[in-house]
C-alpha cells in the first residue's frame, strides 16, 4: 500500500489490509468490535487448551505401557504450550493472561464444552485423540490463516506440533479395534459417548450463529462451523468404517448429489445445556483448575519476591561499589 | 553439614527377599525402577503445577526419566534373556520386587516437598551418570551418557527453585525447609552399597555410590546455603528400597500404574 | 466452530484492565535454530526473573529439539517504530540504485 495516512482514516487502512487478505499486527489500529471478538475467541481457545488438559491428563498415570505414557505425557504438555501460545497472542491485544485465568476462574470465559466429559476408559485417549483433535484440527488449519497476525502464527506453530496428535489417538483406537472383543467393545463404547459431542465442538447451525456474520467479514473465522463439520464428518466416516466401529448415527449416508454425507441432527438440548455449565464435567474441571492455581500462589509470589530481592541487591552492589 | 557418619535403619530381620539372578540384571533394574517410579510421581503434576510454564518443565522431567527406565528395563530384559520387555518389567512386578530407592516413591507433597526431593536426587544422578558414563558396559555407558546432559539440566531447574523458594517469602522459606526436612531421612539410601554394587564395581560396569556422597554434598549444601536453608541434625536414615522394604507409598503407586495390565492381562495397547 | 463457545443470551464482554492480578513479567523468546542462523523470534512467556525465563524459554519452545542457543529480553525492554510513521520510516526514501537490477551490465561479461 502507497497510500499516505493523511489521507485514508484508520478504518480504511484497517479494511483495506483485510481486503488484501494481509495481515493485522497488535499496533496497528482495528475496530473496538474485532479487538473484542479476537480477545473473547482467543481466550477461550486458550483456556480450552489449558483445561483440555484434565480430561487426557486422568489417563497418564494409568496408561496401559510405558509408551503410551511417554506419548500421553508429551500430548498433554503440548496442550499447555498451545495455551501459553495462545494466551500470549491474546496478551498482544492489550490484557494479561492473569487477567484471563481470573475470567476463566469467575465463569465469565468459557472453555469449549467438549472438555465437560468424564475420560471414563483408555479408549476414550484414542477417541479424544481421534475425534476432539481431528475436529479441533479442521478448525485449526483454517486459522492459520485467520486475519489477526500474532493468532495466525501460534495456529501455524500449534498445527506443526499437533500433527502427531490425532494420528496417536487413530493408532490407539486400531490397536483396539484389532485386539480381543473386549478391546472392540470398549472402542466402540468410546466413540458412541465421543461422537456427538465432537460434532458439537463446530457451535451452531450458520442460521443460528448471528456472531459468525462479522467473524466472516473480518476474517477472523473464514470456513462456516456447518461447512467445517461437513468436512470433519466427511473425514472421519470413511476412518470409523476402517476400523470397523459404528458411528452412533443411524441417519448418517451417503448423498451422492450432494457429494457429502447426510447426518443427523444434533441433540441441541444438550448442547446448550453443557455450554451453560450443565455438562457431566464443567464443576469438576473448573474446580481443579482453580485449585492448582490456588495452591501455586505462594510459588508464584516466592518467585517475584526472589527477583525483587535480587534486583535490590544487584543495585545497591552497583551503587556501593 | 554432613552426612557422613550417619545412623542408617537396615531393613528387618527376615523381610529380605532373595533378589538372585545376573548382578548386571538387577543393577539396571534397580536403576531403571528409580527413574519409573520418579516419572510416575512427576506425571502426577501434569495440570497442577503453579503455572504453566512450570507444568511443561515438569513434564519435561517426567518425561526424561521415563526415557532412561525405557532404556534401562529394556536392556535389563535383553541381559535377562527371557524375552521380557520394558512393560513385562513395569508393570507385572510386585512391590516386593521393586528396587527403586525410598526417596523416590514418596508423595509429590507441595511443590516445595517436589523441589526438596529433585535436588536431592538430581545431585545423586549428575555424579551417578558422570561416573557411570566409562561403565566398561558400552550399552549402560551410552545410556549414561545421555542421562548426564539431562541432569545437568534437572539439576539446575531444582536448583533454581530450591534458592528460590527459600530466599523467597517467608511462607516459600518455611515450605522448602519443611520439604527439605522431611525428605532428608531417604538420602542416606542413595549412598549405600550392596553386593550387587559391589560385583558391579569389581566388573567395572558400576560405581560404588558411597564414592557419590562426597561431591553430593558439596552441590546439595551449596545449593542449600544460597537457599538461606538448612538441613536437620537428626541422623537418623531410613533404608530399605534396594531390598523391596518400601514406604506404604510405592503400593498405592504401583497399584494406578499397573492397573490396565492387571485388569486386561496379556493384551497389545 | 471447535474450541470457541456461542455467545449465551445476555453475555457481558468483560471489563479489562481493572484487574489487580499481577502476574510475573513478560519475556520474547529468540531461538537460533541452527548454527550459522540468526536468532528468530519464537514467541513469549512469562517469567519471575532472566534465568527462570532462559529455562522456561528451552522448556516452552525448544520442546523438539528446535534450538542450538536461545535469547530472552524483557518484553518491556522492546522499542518499536510508530505504525502509523512506517509509511515515513520505510517508503518514503526510494533509492533504486541500492538494487542490483537497477545497473546494466552486457551479457557478454557473464555473471555478475
Amino acid at each position: 500500500m502507497t497510500t499516505t495516512s493523511e489521507r485514508t482514516s484508520p478504518a480504511e487502512r484497517f479494511q483495506a489490509i483485510i481486503d488484501a487478505d494481509e495481515k493485522i499486527e497488535p499496533s496497528d489500529w482495528m475496530p473496538e468490535g474485532y479487538r473484542k471478538t479476537l480477545i473473547r475467541q482467543i481466550a477461550q481457545h486458550a483456556h480450552s487448551e489449558v483445561i483440555g488438559m484434565q480430561p487426557e491428563g486422568n489417563w497418564i498415570t494409568r496408561a496401559p505401557t510405558l509408551e503410551r505414557k511417554a506419548i500421553l505425557i508429551a500430548k498433554v504438555q503440548d496442550e499447555a504450550g498451545h495455551g501459553l501460545y495462545l494466551y500470549s497472542a491474546a496478551e498482544t491485544l492489550g490484557v494479561t493472561r492473569d487477567e484471563l485465568v481470573e475470567l476463566l476462574h469467575t465463569g465469565a470465559q468459557k472453555y469449549s464444552s467438549i472438555f465437560n466429559y468424564p475420560t471414563l476408559t483408555w479408549a476414550d485417549i484414542g477417541a479424544i485423540g481421534w475425534l476432539v483433535d481431528g475436529a479441533a484440527i479442521t478448525n485449526q488449519v483454517m486459522l492459520t490463516r485467520t486475519s489477526y497476525g500474532p493468532y495466525a502464527r501460534a495456529m501455524v506453530r500449534i498445527c506443526k506440533e499437533e500433527s502427531f496428535h490425532q494420528r496417536q489417538g487413530y493408532e490407539i483406537m486400531l490397536r483396539l479395534c484389532n485386539g480381543t472383543p473386549e478391546q472392540k467393545a470398549m472402542a466402540q463404547d468410546a466413540v458412541n459417548r465421543w461422537w456427538w459431542p465432537a460434532l458439537m465442538m463446530f457451535g451452531p447451525h450458520d442460521s443460528e450463529s448471528t456472531h459468525t456474520n462479522q467473524s466472516m467479514e473480518w476474517k477472523i473465522k473464514r470456513i462456516s462451523n456447518d461447512d467445517l463439520r461437513q468436512q470433519f464428518v466427511d473425514m472421519t466416516v470413511p476412518q470409523a468404517e476402517y476400523l470397523g466401529l459404528t458411528l452412533p448415527d443411524p441417519e448418517l449416508r451417503w448423498n451422492p448429489e450432494r457429494g457429502h454425507y447426510d447426518f443427523g441432527e444434533i441433540d441441541w438440548d444438550e448442547f446448550w445445556q453443557v455450554v451453560k455449565g450443565h455438562g457431566p464435567m464443567n464443576r469438576d474441571r473448573l474446580e481443579h483448575k482453580i485449585k492448582a492455581w490456588e495452591d501455586g500462589e505462594w510459588v508464584r509470589d516466592a518467585a517475584a519476591a526472589y527477583a525483587e530481592k535480587q534486583q535490590a541487591r544487584r543495585a545497591a552492589s552497583r551503587t556501593g561499589g | 553439614m554432613t552426612t557422613r557418619d550417619r545412623i542408617t535403619s537396615r531393613a528387618p530381620q527376615g523381610s529380605v527377599p532373595v533378589f538372585d539372578g545376573d548382578p548386571l540384571f538387577l543393577y539396571l533394574v534397580r536403576h531403571a525402577d528409580d527413574n519409573l517410579i520418579l516419572a510416575q510421581r512427576l506425571s502426577q503434576w501434569v495440570s497442577w503445577a503453579p503455572e504453566l510454564e512450570e507444568d511443561i518443565a515438569l513434564a519435561n522431567l517426567a518425561l526424561d526419566f521415563l526415557g532412561v527406565a525405557r532404556a534401562l528395563y529394556t536392556y535389563a530384559g535383553e541381559v535377562e534373556g527371557r524375552g521380557r520387555t520394558e512393560d513385562d518389567l513395569a508393570m507385572l512386578r510386585t512391590e516386593r520386587e521393586f528396587t527403586n530407592v525410598l526417596l523416590v516413591e514418596q508423595p509429590n507433597g507441595d511443590f516445595a516437598h517436589t523441589m526438596a526431593r529433585q535436588l536431592f536426587f538430581d545431585a545423586y544422578q549428575l555424579g551417578l551418570w558422570e561416573a557411570l558414563s566409562s561403565s566398561a558396559d558400552a550399552t549402560l555407558g551410552g545410556i549414561a551418557a545421555k542421562a548426564l546432559k539431562e541432569a545437568r539440566y534437572h539439576f539446575r531447574h531444582s536448583s533454581t527453585w530450591v534458592i528460590r523458594l527459600g530466599d523467597g517469602t517467608e511462607e516459600s522459606h518455611r515450605r522448602m525447609q519443611a520439604g527439605i526436612d522431611a525428605l532428608w531421612r531417604f538420602v542416606g539410601e542413595l549412598f549405600v552399597g550392596d553386593d550387587v554394587e559391589a560385583a558391579m564395581v569389581e566388573a567395572g560396569v558400576g560405581v560404588d555410590p558411597s564414592t557419590l556422597q562426597e561431591a553430593w554434598e558439596e552441590r546439595v549444601s551449596d545449593v542449600v546455603s544460597q537457599a538461606t536453608l538448612s538441613v536437620p541434625d537428626d541422623p537418623f536414615q531410613r533404608m530399605g528400597g534396594r531390598v523391596g522394604f518400601h514406604s506404604e507409598h510405592l503400593g498405592h503407586l504401583l497399584a494406578e500404574m499397573q492397573w490396565m495390565q492387571r485388569a486386561y492381562p496379556g493384551m497389545e495397547w | 466452530m471447535a474450541y470457541s463457545v456461542p455467545h449465551l443470551d445476555g453475555e457481558q464482554d468483560p471489563q479489562f484492565g481493572r484487574s489487580d492480578a499481577r502476574g510475573w513479567p513478560m519475556w520474547e523468546v529468540f531461538v537460533r535454530q541452527r548454527r550459522g542462523m540468526s536468532h528468530v523470534h519464537a514467541g513469549s512467556l512469562h517469567a519471575p526473573d532472566a534465568e527462570t525465563a532462559l529455562q522456561h524459554a528451552r522448556d516452552v519452545y525448544t520442546r523438539r529439539v528446535e534450538g542450538v542457543s536461545v535469547w530472552v529480553v524483557p518484553s518491556s525492554a522492546i522499542v518499536a517504530s510508530d505504525p502509523d510513521e512506517a509509511d515515513a520510516f520505510f517508503e518514503a526514501i526510494e533509492k533504486p540504485y541500492r538494487a542490483a537490477t537497477y545497473y546494466e551490465i552486457p551479457d557478454e561479461v557473464g555473471q555478475m
